[in-house]
């Protein structure tokens, strides 16, 4: 188990250097951030010491190797436009983003894997259909359309709900308050990543439904409720583990979108406004970030793998 | 015996049903799918024909500011007073042209890509893979958005972003695909034969990894689809004047438009649920359809 650990990371190092270095050549290519600064009130002076100072006047591959050695002493830059460093300013934003994509997360599970397991038990059922169909227009539905709809409704027509933000301004905010502003933009995520997953858990469980050993079960007598909930339902996890490992990538970067239509002071949005005014160190600390925990995602589910499913062995 | 026995009643014996029959026969089993189908292509011509059936230019200023729906303008018109229903015909020809152009690029490059990795293995599997490997470990949309905002943005270099990030998801399954052709028989026989490599890859292997491909790309199209929306909703896709079904929805931020004005944001984003759960579920059907393994 450790030797296959040890394996994977190996693997995914070389997988990250590229990605790193993919990232750096693209952005170099793109512009160069001192085009935002540009403007009648800067002399062409002020630009040229800036860029010396940024390093910006040195071949990208030498702005590369400065910025790897520096990010291998765990200092990974500072923000072009406020100064701040990149790491203090992922780390204020990360806490947002991920209650937002935990919660996301376990709801979009709370609506998938019941769903998909009645679907597949109820196979060609009416019930089975319309959960098929619902799920259809769960993953067809874009999230942004989903949110306008939802702040009509629920902020705009009902007053229920806040639209944007984490807490009220002016107030101390509390658990409650930051529940309320959660409601919408969980719900957008978690019904775009329920509609597939859905489809997914009750082709598994379908698939797990002809096995051999369950035609046994059901053979012995020990009735239809046992058969399902102790023998199928405890084979279904190897599929549910695949759809949290699918998952992650994809909350990651519905974040992004969900973040900026409800103002939700998250990694998404720090990396939108970071792209926009092309902060190279922010937007290359976020990709960072990103890439490594989808790497360590998919590790976590390979191991997850051989813990519920004994008979997959890892080597 | 046999053979001349089923030859006789070629009518009635599903076994002699040409393949294309038999993928219609199961895709016709699919209500909603079918239903999907009709619904693609009218809304296919519909784009197509635009030039022909939009009652105004899309781009003209032709009523009156925001103005409510109406006889003149089924749909209303727009804050700067365009005909809405003429728009949504352009925009749904945009979207379609960007999720069809990208959708075509990432399967011929990931077709490409996922023959040489899976035909010739070795270290150009290794490298190609371990490239596809860095595409997915980023999250998508980040990816999209950091190329997007690279790039000058605009129809065609949307197209060319989402067409150069789908891509992985091909690769793999055409990889998977010639790994488990390349053991059979007749793959062999061909080696034996000494037939030349264009013949093996491009007549004999990938015909028949044709129809997992097909619905992986209406899979691809879809997600395109709803990319393009969203980038263009973020500002960052097609640019306005021309419409897209994304940059319609964009005005929708705005409060006014939102609670008032609802026929501008409304039958874009409607428009957009239609064709892409009609694309959903045709793939899906023909996922059923094609499927060896079910009769």
């Amino acid at each position: 188990m450790s030797k296959y650990i040890i394996k994977r990371i190996l693997i995914a190092i070389p997988v990250l250097i590229g990605i790193t270095i993919i990232d750096y050549a693209i952005m170099c290519l793109a512009g160069s951030p001192l085009e935002m600064l540009q403007g009648p009130r800067v002399s062409e002076a002020a630009v040229e010491a800036k860029k010396i100072a940024l390093g910006l006047d040195k071949p990208f591959y030498v702005q590369y190797f400065i910025w790897l050695g520096q990010l291998l002493q765990g200092n990974m830059g500072y923000s072009i436009k406020s100064y701040q460093s990149v790491s203090s300013m992922i780390a204020s934003h990360l806490g947002p983003t991920l209650l937002l994509m935990g919660v996301s997360l376990i709801v979009s599970l709370l609506m998938a894997v019941p769903a998909g397991i009645y679907s597949a038990i109820h196979q060609y059922s009416k019930g089975d259909y319309t959960v098929v169909t619902l799920s259809f227009l769960g993953s067809s539905i874009p999230g942004f359309f989903l949110s306008l709809l939802l702040i009509y409704v629920f902020t705009i027509k009902l007053g229920w709900l806040p639209s944007s933000g984490m807490t009220t301004l002016g107030t101390e905010g509390g658990a409650a308050d930051v529940a309320k502003h959660m409601v919408m933009p969980v719900l957008v995520l978690a019904t775009s990543m329920a509609g597939s997953n859905i489809r997914y858990i009750r082709s598994a469980v379908l698939e797990i439904l002809q096995q051999d050993y369950l035609r046994t079960a059901r053979a012995k007598g020990i009735g239809r409720f046992k058969v399902i909930y102790k023998h199928a339902l405890r084979n279904a996890l190897v599929p549910i583990v695949t759809v949290i490992g699918m998952e992650i990538p994809v909350l990651f970067g519905g974040a992004v979108i969900i973040e900026q239509v409800f103002s939700w002071p998250g990694l998404g949005l720090m990396t939108m406004s970071a792209i926009t005014s092309r902060d190279y160190p922010v937007i290359m600390g976020v990709c960072l970030l990103s890439a490594v925990v989808v790497l360590a995602a998919n590790l976590i589910t390979d191991i997850l793998y051989a813990l519920v499913d004994p008979t997959i062995q890892l080597d | 015996m046999a053979d001349k026995k089923k030859n006789n009643n070629k009518k009635i014996d599903i076994v002699n049903e040409s393949y294309l029959q038999t993928v219609f026969r199961r895709f016709k089993h699919h209500r909603l799918a079918a239903v999907s189908l009709v619904i693609l292509i009218i809304l296919g011509a519909a784009a197509l024909f635009a030039p022909f059936i939009a009652p105004h230019d899309p781009n003209e200023i032709v009523g009156p500011f925001s103005g409510a729906p109406s006889k003149e303008f089924w749909l209303g018109t727009d804050q700067i007073g365009r005909d809405v229903l003429s728009r949504l015909l352009y925009a749904m020809r945009i979207s379609l042209l960007v999720g069809i152009m990208a959708t075509l690029i990432s399967t011929v490059i990931g077709v490409i890509l996922g023959l040489i990795a899976g035909y010739f293995g070795g270290a150009a599997d290794m490298v190609i893979m371990r490239f596809t490997d860095m595409v997915m470990s980023f999250p998508y949309i980040l990816l999209v958005l950091v190329a997007a905002s690279i790039f000058k943005p605009g129809l065609w270099s949307i197209i060319l972003i989402l067409g150069f990030v789908d891509w992985p998801g091909i690769a793999r399954l055409v990889r998977g695909n010639v790994l488990n052709l390349r053991e059979t028989n007749f793959i062999k026989s061909n080696l034996v034969a000494g037939m030349p490599l264009s013949h093996i890859l491009f007549s004999e292997i990938l015909p028949n990894t044709v129809a997992p491909i097909l619905v992986y790309a209406t899979s691809v199209l879809a997600l395109s689809m709803l990319d393009e929306a969203a980038l263009s909703f973020l500002g960052m896709g097609v640019q306005p004047p021309t419409a897209s079904l994304g940059n319609m929805l964009n005005g929708a931020e705005s409060l006014t438009v939102l609670t008032k004005q609802p026929w501008l944001w409304v039958p874009p984003g409607v428009l957009i649920i239609v064709l892409v759960m009609a694309i959903n579920f045709v793939g899906d059907a023909l996922r059923d359809a094609l499927d060896p393994n079910s009769r």
